[in-house]
């Protein structure tokens, strides 16, 4: 299967691979896999005391497209609030990489990795 | 398709395999197509067609994650070609562990250690799937299948690193 030119960018050039402290009160961390592929996504998101996301960070185990969507979203995050954040959808993502359908599921798996990192902010600042 | 009906079989996550290999056996003898080879042309599709469900489900019967499967789907709960995620924080972060620790693996020895670590977090994963099954308990064990997924797409890419490694020594 071809990958799209923007999909082989993020995977030859992945933005913000790593990690930041997951006990620190201002890092929200998502964790989500898919079992049809085996894939796993880690998602932290650095949040300042204005609620907007400073800084993003990625560590994901899959296939060229999962890497490419959780490296696009990285991108995305940066500068919104969460709300804003949280309206990111998988069709969003999936077309700007041309994503063909069997990849969908990439798309899926990095908007619900936005999801789990905004609810366990809100489970630490509950 | 309830392949435990084709196979005569009672449905049950404990299945003879000697048992269904024996049946599978027979029923692929009763419906080779070289037998309907003067048949009609309807009579040769039928007895492919059945041929192909034969084999469809021995192979979905053979290994308990994908017989929990199909007992699933008999129950309702389709697992197939879902697409959702799974949430599961603790579980996840070790499967990133697991992924880093293959990453790291350079020599037969670390393959072997890897894949008895492997076989029994499929083991506890595969019991508790039997006692949930049993219990008809149908999302645990739904939950419990996707975790196995996980498990077999790293036993998996152990073999690839294994086969890595024969070639590289």
């Amino acid at each position: 299967m071809a990958y799209s030119e923007k999909v082989i960018d993020h995977y030859e050039n992945p933005r913000n691979v790593g990690a930041f402290d997951k006990n620190d009160p201002s890092i929200a961390t998502g964790m989500v896999g898919a079992p049809a592929c085996g894939d796993v996504m880690k998602l932290q998101l650095k949040i300042g005391e204005n609620g907007i996301i400073e800084d993003a960070k990625f560590k994901t185990y899959g296939c060229g497209s999962a890497i490419a969507s959780s490296s696009l979203i990285t991108e995305w995050v940066k500068g919104k609030t969460l709300d804003e954040a949280a309206s990111i959808k998988n069709t969003d993502i999936a077309q700007e990489l041309a994503l063909p359908p069997v990849k969908i599921h990439c798309s899926i798996l990095a908007e619900d990795a936005i999801k789990a990192a905004i609810e366990d902010y809100k489970k630490k600042h509950a | 398709m309830n392949y435990f009906e084709l196979f005569d079989l009672a449905v049950d996550f404990d299945l003879d395999t000697g048992e269904l290999a024996r049946r599978y056996r027979l029923l692929q003898q009763q419906f080779h197509p070289d037998r309907f080879a003067s048949g009609s042309e309807r009579e040769k599709l039928t007895a492919l067609q059945k041929t192909a469900q034969i084999n469809d489900g021995f192979q979905t019967l053979k290994t308990p994650l994908s017989r929990a499967e199909h007992m699933l789907a008999l129950r309702g709960i389709e697992l197939a070609h879902e697409q959702r995620t799974l949430r599961d924080p603790q579980f996840l972060m070790k499967q990133m562990e697991l992924r880093e620790a293959l990453e790291e693996i350079d020599t037969p020895e670390a393959v072997l250690d890897m894949d008895v670590q492997l076989q029994s977090e499929i083991k506890q994963l595969t019991d508790a799937l039997r006692a949930e099954i049993i219990a008809i308990d149908n999302d645990t064990a739904a939950d419990t299948i996707r975790k196995l997924k996980f498990m077999h797409k790293l036993r998996d890419e152990l073999e690839r690193i294994e086969d890595s490694l024969m070639d590289s020594w």
